[in-house]
């Protein structure tokens, strides 16, 4: 007779192998998809997945088969007006080639062989450029912390959840659904009972009746169960992910005629890498984009990524900028701050004393970590070697110079190696 | 009247091998249908599309080009484009048929009758799977060459056996002997016999070699050497016994494929038999079942509308035309030949003599044992479905400007479409001819390889360039693709040089 077997219980993704055998063999063309998407998202946009189409004739793969011409006799089935002998205008598509079914089945389409890669698919992607040790991978993509929170009653759990005030609740709202036209019809008769007794004997019949039927009644009343297991309530709880509370990220840049969109792109995966971080830890993470050249503005995403100003540079306009909103929509022991800037290097001479000691007095104290990457193939400058001064007394300050984008990481590496959960707990 | 086994939706692993057992009774103890052993695995629908995407077997090698099967099956069933199939089956000993979970009571019965008890009796029974096939080695064939494989992998790297793999794929359909019957396959004779073939081939290098110092002692001209002797269809097997370069190991992966190429061809020679048959017993299997009064109205309300969009045929006019539908074929053929059995009409008797008015349990049993597609057509189609069908011959000639049209669904007719619908049938003419001709032995080694048009049709250029340089890769040396037209002239030639540089890359 028949085996049955179940057998859903087995792993369900034995074609994972194949998957990434097939990411692995197309790796080159995902990833210029996968760069042109970081390009075109918002930074807040990152981590979701992304669709990705590879040219069919890349995927495809070769048999011999026919192509059109010769000489091919097919049969279709409809016939509806055609006999023996008739003569056809050849239908579009040239040599019938459509029309015979199998004739053809690379049918000259040039259509994109499209699919979704998954979210941990695109991350891996965005991760191989930044050169991001595992550990940070995972602490970037998986989701870690949960905290459980009560979430209701559940009519099954196990012992130790048993709500009893509910149970008990419910207990007593069945007893008296269930009781109530008994028990009232239990007084009614005891009055009944009480008067009929002023009349006549015991021994009266209709005595004896009454007496009956209130035994039973009682009987009855007594059978209703103090607690059914149909009332038992238990606690129930969720696990929810654990974001620990909200955080401002200052993006902070040179638009100066020197950043071309090389740097730019560069800066912007930069700012993404810090924002992965933040939305690990932080429930909510509002994102203050502020670009600079003499003087400083504060913009949105988009004119912040793609308009180029040219002219000098004072790197302090920006920084002042960022003292000021703090102060005035970020009280400190509301927000936890952080500040990721992104430059060429260069800055007006005398204005580099001027951000070392606004960085050291009014800003550092107020942040939680301030990530410099100096984008540049160049000699480090003068506001390079204020920045060094600066690092040496404040241990949440990171600087790093940059020639492409596997560099970022170090920056950061001060910044990971921190439990996410300790960032400092606003009051 | 027996009760109906149910009367709701829902399935139970009860009601399956209730139902189970009084379709076994029905298919086995009423007609007789010889089955391997039956193995039912419920299955979820992401294990569907992962049994997709190995072509349905439970294990199998890994390579990309499934796992780009997986991501478009996942792709087309998220969005709701397809649904996925009922039922995957594997011929195998035990029969094993895949239940989706998903899938209601009506459904699992179905597919119980269509795949455990249709395809699986055909599978023992036709003489095509019985010569190419040993549906009780190829789960542990399939696991030998996955670990095969692996190991090959940490060996030699995963660049080097996939390229392999590509190049042997692209040939997958030449890998199959048409006319010889091949050896019987075991897990452990395969092991042996896989290290003995290592040894004995790295001893015995072949043929190309050791033709040049035998000439040198003779000193005479004789007759050049033709090699191979004789034209040879089966591509994959002649490059694993002759490609000079190749390694011991990359054989034995050639081989692996070969040996699936040649396990899944008869699949492919039998569409409208095997898909016919089962359906024609999921039909008949179900029905009884009615009669017995096993099942009730709602079910059998349920099971016909799922059948009837399976054995739809669209008309060539309609939009959804592609093709003819091999499940419609398949089960009116079946259904037909049960009809000229049953209640033959003067024109059966004239067309079917032999089978007009005869038990139909033994005819229907001998068309399903003895033939392929193409025999099975130009044997049993009838006139009565030609008509049915409104059957019509179209003959597409790139000479002439019009599509002609040389036989309908009439007397004078009947014979031609048969033949020309049988003919459709024929993997030797729907897929190009062909094969080895010869090896430049003394020369530069090149391997040359004739195409035999038929009725002038061409190859398909781009893809045999890309083709010819698989093959130059497994070669190691030129290839030539000769294009032979009606005439016997050579036509068009292909060329792909393998340059000496590649070839040490590939060493």
């Amino acid at each position: 007779m028949s085996h049955l077997i179940d057998r859903r219980l087995n792993g369900k993704n034995k074609s994972a192998v194949n998957r990434e055998r097939f990411l692995r063999r197309f790796r080159a063309q995902i990833r210029q998809s996968v760069a042109r998407a970081i390009k075109g998202r918002s930074i807040t946009d990152i981590s979701s997945g992304e669709k990705v189409s590879i040219p069919v004739r890349d995927v495809s793969e070769p048999t011999f088969h026919h192509g059109s011409g010769g000489t091919r006799e097919v049969v279709h089935p409809g016939n509806e007006e055609f006999v023996t002998g008739d003569r056809i205008a050849r239908p579009d598509g040239g040599g019938g080639a459509g029309r015979g079914g199998k004739a053809s089945d690379q049918g000259g389409g040039e259509d994109d062989f499209a699919f979704e890669l998954s979210r941990e698919e695109f991350m891996n992607f965005f991760f191989e450029d930044l050169a991001l040790p595992n550990l940070i991978k995972t602490q970037l993509t998986g989701n870690s912390e949960w905290k459980t929170v009560r979430a209701g009653y559940t009519s099954d759990g196990t012992p130790t959840n048993i709500s009893i005030v509910r149970s008990l609740r419910g207990a007593q709202a069945r007893r008296i659904a269930l009781g109530a036209p008994s028990l009232a019809r239990l007084h009614e008769a005891e009055e009944e009972l009480d008067e009929l007794l002023e009349r006549c004997d015991e021994d009266d019949p209709q005595v004896r009746e009454l007496r009956r039927e209130i035994h039973q009644l009682r009987e009855k009343a007594s059978n209703i169960p103090f607690l059914d297991p149909f009332d038992l309530r238990y606690n129930n709880r969720a696990r929810v992910p654990k974001p620990t509370s909200q955080a401002v990220m200052f993006c902070i840049m040179d638009v100066s005629g020197s950043m071309d969109e090389a740097k730019k792109d560069i800066a912007k995966r930069f700012f993404i890498l810090l924002y992965l971080f933040l939305q690990k830890s932080y429930d909510k993470i509002e994102l203050v984009f502020i670009r600079h050249h003499t003087s400083a503005m504060e913009v949105d995403e988009e004119n912040f990524f793609h308009s180029r100003e040219s002219g000098g540079t004072v790197v302090s306009s920006a920084l002042v900028l960022m003292r000021d909103i703090i102060q005035q929509r970020y009280p400190t022991d509301e927000w936890n701050i952080y500040a990721a800037q992104a430059s060429d290097g260069d800055n007006w001479d005398s204005d580099s004393a001027n951000c070392g000691q606004l960085l050291d007095t009014q800003l550092l104290p107020l942040v939680q970590y301030f990530a410099y990457i100096e984008i540049t193939e160049g000699e480090p400058q003068n506001l390079w070697y204020e920045y060094l001064r600066v690092q040496a007394g404040h241990p949440q300050f990171a600087m790093q110079k940059i020639r492409n984008v596997a560099d970022i990481y170090p920056v950061f590496r001060e910044l990971f190696k921190r439990q996410p959960s300790t960032g400092r707990e606003p009051a | 009247m027996a009760t109906p086994i149910s009367t709701g939706s829902e399935w139970t692993f009860e009601l399956i091998e209730t139902y189970d057992r009084a379709i076994h009774d029905i298919a086995v103890g009423e007609y007789g249908l010889d089955i391997y052993p039956n193995q039912l695995e419920i299955i979820t629908a992401e294990q569907m599309m992962d049994a997709y995407s190995s072509v349905g077997m439970p294990v199998n090698y890994h390579h990309w080009s499934f796992g780009k099967q997986f991501v478009s099956t996942e792709k087309s069933y998220k969005r709701g484009q397809m649904g996925l199939a009922y039922e995957i089956v594997i011929n195998s000993n035990p029969c094993i048929s895949y239940l989706m979970e998903e899938n209601s009571m009506t459904m699992q019965a179905l597919v119980i009758a269509h795949a455990a008890y249709g395809h699986n009796s055909f599978f023992k029974g036709n003489y095509l799977f019985r010569t190419w096939t040993d549906a009780s080695a190829i789960i542990d064939y399939l696991v030998f060459a996955r670990d095969y494989l692996s190991q090959c992998e940490e060996r030699y790297g995963f660049d080097a056996v996939e390229m392999l793999l590509d190049s042997c794929h692209a040939l997958m359909n030449y890998g199959v002997d048409r006319y010889k019957r091949p050896a019987k396959l075991s897990l452990a004779q395969e092991k042996l016999r896989q290290r003995e073939r290592e040894e004995h081939q790295q001893l015995q290098i072949n043929d190309l070699w050791r033709t040049i110092p035998r000439r040198q002692a003779n000193g005479e001209d004789s007759e050049p050497v033709r090699f191979p002797a004789e034209p040879q269809e089966n591509l994959l097997y002649f490059i694993e016994k002759s490609a000079p370069l190749l390694e011991p190991w990359q054989r034995e992966v050639v081989r692996i494929v070969r040996k699936v190429a040649q396990y899944f061809y008869p699949q492919r020679q039998t569409q409208v038999m095997n898909e016919g048959w089962a359906t024609f017993w999921h039909y008949t299997l179900l029905n009884r079942l009615y009669e017995k009064g096993l099942c009730t109205d709602g079910f059998m309300v349920e099971f016909l509308q799922s059948h009837t969009n399976v054995v739809y045929q669209p008309p060539v006019t309609s939009r959804w035309y592609s093709g003819i539908n091999p499940y419609a074929l398949g089960f009116a053929m079946y259904q037909d030949i049960r009809r000229i059995c049953q209640a033959p009409t003067a024109e059966d008797r004239e067309w079917f003599p032999d089978i007009a008015g005869r038990p139909w349990l033994p005819t229907l049993d001998f068309a399903m044992r003895n033939f392929k597609d193409e025999s099975f057509i130009s044997q049993y189609l009838s006139p009565k479905l030609m008509r049915d069908f409104r059957l019509f011959a179209v003959r597409d000639d790139d000479r002439e400007d019009k599509l002609y049209v040389p036989a309908i669904h009439d007397e004078s007719g009947y014979r031609q479409v048969r033949q020309t619908l049988a003919e459709q049938y024929n993997l030797g003419s729907r897929e190009p001819n062909i094969q080895v001709w010869s090896v430049d032995v003394r020369g530069d080694r090149s391997l040359t390889l004739r195409h035999t048009q038929h009725n002038r049709r061409p190859l398909e250029p781009n893809s045999a360039d890309e083709v010819l340089k698989h093959i130059g890769r497994l070669w190691g040396f030129d290839v030539r693709l000769e294009s032979v037209d009606d005439h016997g002239q050579v036509s068009k030639t292909f060329e792909c040089k393998v340059d000496k540089a590649h070839r040490e890359l590939l060493i």
